[in-house]
């Protein structure tokens, strides 16, 4: 294995590279609670170049990188920058890494983390491109399979959108290298696209109640009503995607979420010991702490 | 019979087993376009024992790289080269797959990185071979492109 320099895309990692950052994650779950002190970026500043909207994944970056010792620039207000004057945004990056030992980026274009690690000489880590690709994401999908379930013959079932849910798509191709079963779950209208079919895994097409009885993990996606002809039509399939407590309750499989939800849980599953999905936001923090550390050292 | 459609040339690169059709695209590959100063002819659809049907260029006076010349491939895997002196062939091949191409395709996807015009950034492909058909796939959106021949630049 090579070592990580930039991280663009879940597809450029092979099965040792995902699990080697998995495994450094683990020395920063202490240190992401705030339990336990490590500044080994001490001294380093990360620039977060946010042209998109995002509260969870720039202040997860921010949390790691303040956490282990570093510091962290930020690209303000979209319309107070040099991008509102037309500036491109190569001359950004170029100007940018001026100032920083490492740069996380999303940008609207797909592909602009690609084109960012070309003309930059600092790292450069994809928070999300466009309708591209999103790595930290699925890594920290991965490692909160690994430490609520298992990585290993892994069962997990993909509910509600599959076709629309890059979330999804980038898990599965990364969940392949593991050899899982994957379950899908979803309405006529939204099932996974044949492309994603194609990848090296075991898929079986299934109903809820089936899956909540023979998976390790439910992964669940928000159904989009802008998705369907009408309302009406949207209810009756969002209602019947709908995770409730009883349906899990007492039952040995754990629920996981990208978030923002929006009813596609019901908030009494939250109580329940299944409900992992915030500690899955929490496990942004290690993932991304392992991911910094490995890109700056 | 007189098979020769196109008249000899002394000196220049004869394209010869053109897909029938292929040899307008077969033009833009290697550059040929209005105002373009070489002497060029062509044949569409003409008879092939080897392909039935099939189309024929000619270039005297411009030198054609090698790589540029495989790139033809894209369109018309069968295509095999003529290079000419004193109106003798003196060398021949077949194009061959090239593995990546800069700048000669243009992303299908209007979202893409590399049809940001405002960027100082160049379309690249890697070529690929799924079932039997080239496709070419971006190296900035991940975007398949089957026609390849729709989609130059
Ligand atoms: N694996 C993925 N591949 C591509 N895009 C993704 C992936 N996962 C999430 N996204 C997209 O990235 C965007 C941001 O999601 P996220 O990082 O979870 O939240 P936030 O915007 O609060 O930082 C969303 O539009 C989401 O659909
Ligand atoms: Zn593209």
């Amino acid at each position: 294995m090579s070592k990580i320099r930039h991280l663009i895309s879940i597809d450029d990692l092979s099965r040792q590279d995902i699990e080697y950052i998995l495994k450094k994650a683990d020395n920063f779950v202490e240190v992401a609670k705030g339990k336990k002190s490590l500044k080994i970026l001490s001294g380093k500043i990360l620039a977060n170049l946010f042209f998109e909207p995002s509260t969870r994944t720039r202040m997860s970056f921010e949390t790691a990188m303040k956490r282990l010792g570093g510091d962290v620039i930020n690209l303000g207000s979209l319309e107070a920058t040099s991008l509102a004057k037309g500036e491109s945004l190569a001359d950004t990056l170029r100007v940018v890494q001026q100032y920083a030992d490492c740069i996380v980026l999303r940008h609207q274009r797909e592909g602009s983390a690609r084109f960012a690690s070309q003309i930059c000489s600092v790292p450069v880590i994809n928070a999300g491109d466009g309708a591209g690709q999103h790595p930290t994401q699925t890594l920290l999908d991965l490692y909160t399979i690994r430490m609520e379930a298992k990585l290993k013959n892994l069962k997990i079932a993909m509910v509600g959108d599959l076709k629309y849910s890059r979330t999804v798509h980038s898990l599965i191709k990364a969940l392949a290298l593991f050899n899982a079963e994957i379950y899908l779950v979803s309405p006529e209208l939204l099932k996974l696209p044949e492309e994603i079919l194609e990848v090296d895994a075991r898929f079986i097409e299934s109903d809820l109640k089936t899956a909540i009885d023979e998976v390790d993990v439910l992964y669940v996606t928000r159904i989009q009503k802008e998705r369907f002809p009408d309302e009406e039509e949207y209810r009756k399939v969002a209602g019947s995607y709908k995770i409730t407590s009883d349906m899990i309750e007492g039952k040995d499989v754990v629920v996981m979420h990208p978030l923002p939800r929006v009813d596609e849980i019901a908030y009494d599953v939250d109580r329940l010991k299944n409900a992992v999905y915030f500690k899955q936001a929490f496990y942004g923090v290690p993932v991304r702490m392992a991911i910094l550390s490995e890109v700056m050292s | 019979m007189n098979v020769l459609t196109v008249s000899k040339i002394r000196e220049g690169t004869v394209i010869d087993h053109i897909t029938a059709g292929k040899a307008l695209e077969v033009l833009k590959i290697i550059g040929i376009k209005s105002g373009s100063k070489e002497r060029v002819s062509m044949a569409m659809n003409v008879e092939s024992r080897k392909m039935g049907k099939k189309d024929i260029v000619k270039v005297e006076g411009k030198f054609i790289g090698d790589e540029e010349l495989n790139r033809i491939s894209l369109i018309a895997p069968r295509a095999t080269i003529n290079i000419i002196k004193e109106f003798e062939i003196i060398r021949k091949f077949n194009v061959s797959l090239p593995r990546e191409v800069e700048g000669i395709i243009r992303c299908p996807n209007q979202n893409c990185m590399s049809n940001d015009e405002k960027e100082p950034v160049k379309s690249f492909f890697r070529i690929e071979e799924e079932d039997g058909r080239v496709i070419a796939r971006c190296e900035y959106c991940g975007k398949k492109v089957y026609d390849i021949g729709r989609f130059l630049v």
